[in-house]
């Protein structure tokens, strides 16, 4: 098991937003974690992630506890998380964003790093020097997809890497993710675009309210009738 | 014309010292949007390390100015780790009234240990060379400019090519997004807290070179004027704090050439209202947007 994450319970203050969620991502699969708006989709990657701590529960990561971990630990461990929104440093060019990605990496293999990334993601390369906050939003998706790539991720956790943008972009960041995959990278996926999600996930858990309401593979789900009634439109 | 050319060195011989002060506030404003007002104390620190070094121990003057960099960079550290770093899911009100509260011991402490008179020494840089027509400029004011040309091209250097000053940059741009790059907050922040104060001693033995004597409280009204001129170039703008500096130190320059001397810490607290008023952002500060 590549990361195990068993019953945590993640509290902001006062507000039960994580209530004993479990789940696991085996080497090599894309999980996807979906849920309508304020589940706690985006605690559950960012407690993985060590920016939050849960207040019972465990989290391991390829055999390690990784729960009270820093989240400078985590990535050097090899779990990157691309964060919702972006994120991207705006006043960075696309090339300084990328080489924070590899922040955790020894600076002599920076350059084989971003020739790696600059084969997946070309039009990265035809922007290096541009500052990032000037490019389009699907460009700004795949700098920050791109910026999470450059650490040579174990495990990749995407948080909504659709969110926001035009339909044929949301396409072509679906295609990116499955050759991301195609590559050898295990990708845990998180989406409000259920209907996408499910179609490329291997594995996919449904999160309402802080729990973990149904789970199953990608294919079972989407022929679900109640998952259909609640998350794909009828 | 030779008065207008030694106004205009002493202007840029106080703007040096000031932009490096301001250097310190700046860098950490933009980190952890801290007015970290014990910054100008740290250069007093800075004064007394040299002046007791070369007065007391008879060190060599240049030991005494290494010294007094390392006392400031490690007394910097120090109160970010002890003074600060509890603080940091604190609110911001809190850190700032904690920065306030350490100024306070530092010059009450300095007080204490040396006494509350000012301390004189020799000039550490004495003589002065004369160009064609005229114009006298001291090796003081000469050196003073070089030095912190010099220091503000290695940190420009250092924030923009090094994989550190990256990391500075992207701290100060999106914590949470550093942090998930795998840049460790920690030892982020202590490294600006170091610069900055290397900064600041830098700028007390450029001080020293201008007013050789030590005192308390020499730290609060340079720090004050530093902060203006940090808020003058934009608050968390390295370049900016650079310009609100020499700008600060040609205004006062300017304001005593004119004969107006007593004016000339006035004439900067009005720069502060000023810009406050006009353009809070400074000249090349960013827009902030306030998440809703």
């Amino acid at each position: 098991m590549l990361l195990s994450v068993k019953d945590i319970n993640v509290y902001y203050g006062a507000i039960h937003a994580v209530k004993g969620v479990s789940l696991d991502v085996e080497q090599g699969e894309i999980v996807t974690l979906i849920g309508a708006n304020g589940a706690g989709k985006s605690t559950v990657l960012n407690t993985i992630s060590g920016l939050l701590h849960a207040k019972a529960g465990s989290i391991e990561f390829m055999g390690e506890s990784i729960g009270a971990m820093a989240p400078n630990k985590i990535v050097q461990r090899g779990l990157v998380q691309c964060p919702e929104g972006r994120r991207i440093f705006q006043h960075m060019t696309v090339e300084e964003n990328l080489e924070m990605g590899a922040y955790t990496r020894p600076l002599k293999d920076t350059p084989d790093h971003l020739e790696r990334v600059f084969a997946q993601f070309p039009r990265l390369k035809e922007r290096r020097k541009q500052i990032g906050g000037t490019l389009s939003g699907g460009e700004q998706q795949m700098l920050a997809m791109g910026r999470a790539m450059m650490c040579d991720p174990k495990l990749l956790m995407l948080d909504e890497p659709s969110m926001g943008l035009a339909p044929i972009l949301v396409e072509q960041i679906f295609e990116i993710i499955q050759s991301l995959h195609q590559a050898g990278t295990t990708i845990l996926l998180v989406e409000q675009n259920a209907q996408m999600a499910l179609q490329v996930a291997d594995r996919a858990y449904v999160l309402e309210s802080g729990r973990i309401a149904v789970s199953g593979t990608g294919k079972d789900l989407i022929e679900s009738d109640s998952i259909r009634k609640a998350y794909l439109g009828g | 014309m030779s008065l207008f050319f030694s106004q205009l060195f002493n202007g840029l011989q106080t703007g040096s010292v000031y932009a490096l002060v301001a250097l310190g506030y700046s860098m950490v404003y933009g980190i952890i949007l801290l007015l970290n007002f014990a910054h100008g104390d740290i250069i007093m620190v800075g004064a007394y390390t040299a002046f007791y070094a070369m007065t007391a121990f008879h060190l060599h003057p240049i030991f005494s100015v290494l010294l007094a960099i390392v006392a400031s960079t490690v007394l910097g550290v120090l109160i970010e780790k002890v003074a600060y770093t509890p603080l940091r899911q604190a609110p911001r009100l809190s850190l700032l009234i904690t920065a306030i509260g350490i100024s306070f011991l530092l010059e009450n402490g300095a007080q204490l240990l040396f006494g509350a008179d000012t301390k004189s020494m020799d000039p550490m840089i004495s003589g002065s060379i004369t160009f064609a027509g005229g114009i006298n400029i001291s090796y003081a004011a000469l050196m003073t400019i070089v030095v912190s040309i010099v220091v503000m091209l290695l940190l420009t250097i250092l924030v923009q090519k090094t994989k550190l000053g990256k990391a500075m940059r992207a701290v100060s741009e999106d914590m949470g997004a550093a942090q998930l790059m795998g840049i460790s907050l920690n030892k982020t922040i202590s490294f600006t807290f170091a610069v900055g104060s290397a900064l600041a001693g830098i700028g007390s033995i450029l001080y020293l070179c201008a007013y050789p004597q030590a005192s308390p409280t020499m730290g609060s009204m340079l720090g004050l004027k530093a902060f203006v001129a940090a808020v003058l170039g934009g608050i968390g703008s390295i370049p900016g704090a650079m310009i609100g500096g020499f700008a600060i130190g040609l205004l006062e320059a300017l304001v005593s050439a004119v004969g107006l001397s007593v004016w000339k810490d006035g004439a900067v607290f009005a720069i502060l209202i000023l810009v406050l008023l006009v353009r809070p952002t400074g000249i090349l500060g960013r827009k902030t947007m306030e998440k809703v």
